[in-house]
């Protein structure tokens, strides 16, 4: 378990400096993310890396309460507009997920038909 | 002298120890409820926790800072766990490779239909400007969108909130939305998922697949430094 939180760790470090660094707009921890993802692709996940990911990924809803609890703060900002937020958000959220899932469908489909021509032409 | 039950709770009330427990113990019962009524999509764990916290804190006169210094333990955790979301990304990486094309047009479409369609609706709604500025990176992580509204103009500390609160919806209704909507492919699921409501969306992606999960992280890295792109760009151009 050590050796598996060490390595996200230094992963999540390497991602911060250099976030901080070049003044990048992601976050420290998305970079260390995209780092662990090209190591494992070059050396494979081992499984003692496998199960401490396993844990804490389980238990990722969690670590979103104290954030979320920080709307106690700031939900005064919202008080004489809450309805119209609300609404905005819950119609955008379901707009873009659908466009979004829809779109990956759609162009999914178009590249498999694309190379299905393709390999027919070949085989002409 | 015998110590009063108010001074156990005011000596209790300082220490990070109470709130930290605090937030383990209402996640743990959060869960059990949600499992208990069948995963109801409304008594997500995630929003059950937090209304159940503010109440708790707004009674006992908890400023949010104390409530803080003991999740901070939980918190930290974010951290690592999102570098951690490699490993089931790694695990679907033959069928990214397959689909780099169609993923990245998605993703795009995916981050404009998302910062576009937020403020048409917000000023269809009648919110003022400052709102819609606030609004207009909602989609994406905490810090990229504090980021990003203080750049264009938003109020910082109310777009956290707005972010937090499209996390908690996309959590709740994404199963329900794709179901009735008959999308079952879980790329589609996660990449809308991660898009639409970042981290919180995610957390309950990799609830409902791990292949949802593995795209819903990626699709959430990636929108966020998208938006940080787009959305001063559209701001612009939408004269805001």
């Amino acid at each position: 378990m050590v050796r598996g939180l060490t390595v996200l760790l230094i992963c999540q470090l390497i991602g911060e400096v250099t976030a901080k660094a070049l003044d990048l707009p992601m976050p420290g921890p998305v970079l260390g993310m995209l780092l662990l993802f090209g190591i494992l692709l070059w050396r494979g996940a081992p499984n003692w890396l496998n199960q401490v990911a396993q844990e804490l990924l389980r238990v990722l809803p969690l670590l979103f309460v104290p954030a979320g609890v920080g709307i106690m703060n700031h939900a005064q900002l919202m008080r004489a507009e809450w309805l119209a937020i609300a609404v905005t958000l819950l119609v955008s959220t379901v707009i873009t997920m659908i466009v979004t899932a829809g779109a990956l469908l759609l162009l999914l489909r178009l590249t498999a038909g694309r190379k299905a021509s393709r390999n027919a032409t070949n085989y002409d | 002298m015998q110590p009063t039950m108010t001074d156990i709770w005011v000596y209790l009330a300082q220490t990070p120890l109470l709130w930290l427990t605090a937030t383990l113990l209402v996640y743990y019962l959060a869960d059990l409820a949600y499992q208990r009524v069948g995963q109801w999509p409304l008594a997500n764990p995630v929003l059950l926790s937090v209304v159940l916290l503010v109440v708790f804190l707004t009674v006992t006169g908890t400023p949010y800072q104390r409530y803080f210094d003991g999740a901070q333990f939980v918190h930290f955790l974010l951290g690592p766990t999102t570098v951690a979301l490699a490993l089931p990304l790694w695990r679907y990486a033959g069928r990214l490779r397959r689909m780099l094309l169609p993923l990245s047009g998605a993703l795009l479409i995916g981050s404009l239909t998302s910062i576009l369609s937020v403020v048409a609706i917000g000023r269809l709604m009648g919110v003022s400007e400052v709102t819609l500025r606030s609004l207009a990176p909602k989609s994406v992580t905490t810090p990229i969108a504090m980021g990003i509204s203080e750049q264009i103009g938003g109020l910082p500390s109310l777009t956290a909130v707005l972010v937090i609160v499209t996390g908690i919806i996309g959590a709740v209704i994404a199963q329900e939305l794709f179901d009735r909507l008959r999308v079952n492919d879980q790329a589609a699921r996660g990449l809308a998922i991660g898009v639409a409501s970042h981290g919180i969306g995610t957390a309950r992606a990799l609830q409902m697949h791990a292949e949802a999960g593995a795209f819903a992280g990626l699709a959430m890295g990636l929108n966020g430094a998208l938006t940080a792109l787009l959305a001063p760009i559209l701001v612009r151009l939408l004269g805001l």
